[in-house]
């Protein structure tokens, strides 16, 4: 089976017919952008210093070296977790027409409706494989409000084949990992009962 | 060798051996993860359980951490009485945490709460993070180093039970903080529990707990019984690798124990994502080393 790629810029119908579950790889550009930055363009009103319209965004505090030409190499970048970015993923994708959000475990609702209405998808870059995307990483092009060090630094990364991203949040309103946890939690009460006939150690 | 010579050569080892648990994984967690993997028979997690095993084998060509997020550093430390560089202990594994951080490299990870700036050097107010065990009769010394991300660190949670609740209610406590938050925190996941009276040493056994081998058991049979029940009751929810469903959900349950108040049941929850960089080192009084967790290691 042949590789679906999306590449930057991504428009509208790119993303049409992805839906949770699919796994998709990215060649273009991507940028990081986790907690601070988020809070910076929502809460503070800062304009973001890179145009994200049809681009992606990577919630990723990589380890970066600095080399001897004033470059930058990537040695390490994996997804950190998507979750604490939800209080502002809706009006980020509003306000900067990002269409691929590349993360770790799964979003709520806020960022469900931003993705629907929006039309923009969430991704799972598989946790902890942060060599291997490092790997898929061609150069970092820029780095920007790198005051914020290292982890929250915007780095501008031109990639080929970032992958594998398993869709978490479609454009029709599909969410992978909360559908997940509804089938572990429906599974959870007769599991714990069986467990309590066994462990009353208390007599 | 005089003490500074001594001084230099431990920060050293503990710099090197620091370093290289970023980069490899220990034996008994690599073993579990290459059993897990020929298990699993979803398409989509058999996909993720080989992306793992790709990125551990690039970590280890290309001499990178393998993970971005390498942690606040800590040392679980069991020293002997008469380990001679007792008092230098601290101020060598500070030293040998800067200098991992420059060598590895490592991510900058210490941020000085209320200040709320990076030191940049993975050092800090009580960065690394110590944890003391004094045995008599030794002169060696056995540490434990640790590097938790923040992914597998959140779902952390402690809480103090009625008698009432039981064992019963440890079980409800561990079922709800793995099915509902530790989905996000890179599964499979090493379950570590904490049995005792109050939330801080509960909290500390079940970080202690993760510090044991996979598969290793309780030394109580009852507690042995509850790791296999819970460890065999959450592979059962299916959570599979990434939370995107298989089947496990997680790599062992390791309980640490203590004798407990009787009015309370202090239970906490640690986890530690698959890639769960901790490293077990010897340490002799004449300063030669053995490392215990890495089959072969070569620092």
């Amino acid at each position: 089976m042949s590789r679906r790629v999306l590449t930057t810029p991504i428009r509208d119908e790119d993303l049409e017919d992805l839906r949770a579950g699919d796994v998709v790889y990215l060649t273009g550009h991507i940028v990081t952008c986790r907690d601070v930055a988020h809070r910076r363009l929502i809460e503070l009103g800062r304009e973001l210093p890179v145009d994200l319209a049809g681009g992606a965004i990577f919630h990723a505090g990589p380890i970066v070296r600095r080399l001897a030409d004033g470059g930058h190499e990537m040695v390490s970048i994996g997804p950190t977790t998507s979750m604490r970015m939800e209080k502002f993923e809706r009006e980020f994708i509003e306000r900067t027409g990002v269409k691929l959000i590349v993360g770790k475990g799964g979003m709520g609702p806020l960022t469900e409706e931003g993705c629907r209405t929006h039309k923009a998808v969430h991704a799972i870059f598989p946790g902890g494989c942060a060599v291997l995307a490092a790997t898929q990483v061609e150069a970092i092009e820029r780095a920007e409000w790198t005051d914020l060090g290292m982890p929250e630094t915007l780095w501008v990364c031109r990639v080929r084949e970032l992958g594998p991203l398993i869709v978490s949040i479609d454009t029709h309103g599909n969410n992978l990992i909360e559908r997940n946890k509804l089938e572990f939690n429906a599974k959870k009460s007769a599991i714990v009962e069986r467990i309590h006939a066994q462990v009353g150690f208390i007599r | 060798m005089d003490k500074p010579s001594a001084v230099q050569s431990l920060t050293d080892t503990m710099a090197r051996f620091t370093a290289y648990i970023g980069k490899h994984l220990p034996t008994d967690v690599e073993k579990k993860l290459a059993e897990l993997r020929t298990l699993e028979t979803k398409p989509l997690a058999k996909a993720i359980y080989l992306s793992m095993a790709q990125n551990q084998d690039a970590a280890a060509r290309l001499d990178r951490p393998s993970c971005q997020d390498t942690g606040v550093i800590q040392y679980f430390i069991t020293a002997g009485a008469r380990f001679p560089l007792l008092g230098e202990l601290a101020d060598v594994l500070a030293e040998a945490t800067a200098e991992a951080t420059r060598r590895a490299p490592l991510r900058h990870n210490a941020v000085e709460t209320f200040v709320e700036k990076n030191t940049g050097t993975n050092t800090g107010t009580r960065a690394p993070w110590l944890d003391w065990e004094i045995v008599p009769d030794d002169d060696g010394v056995t540490i434990d180093a640790y590097m938790a991300g923040g992914g597998c660190t959140l779902p952390g949670r402690a809480t103090v039970l009625m008698p009432g609740q039981g064992y019963e209610g440890v079980t409800d406590f561990v079922f709800d903080v793995i099915s509902t938050r530790g989905v996000n925190a890179c599964p499979p996941l090493l379950v570590g529990v904490g049995v005792s009276t109050a939330v801080e040493t509960a909290a500390r056994l079940s970080k202690k707990a993760l510090m044991r081998p996979v598969g290793s058991h309780h030394a109580d049979p009852s507690a042995a019984k509850m790791e296999t029940l819970l460890e065999d009751g959450l592979n059962e929810l299916g959570i599979g690798p990434q939370g995107l469903t298989g089947s496990a959900s997680v790599m062992g349950v390791n309980i640490e124990s203590s004798a407990r108040h009787p009015s309370t049941i202090g239970v906490a929850v640690s986890t530690g994502c698959w890639a769960h960089r901790r490293g077990r080192i010897r340490v002799n009084a004449d300063l030669s080393y053995e490392i215990l967790s890495h089959e072969g290691a070569q620092l």
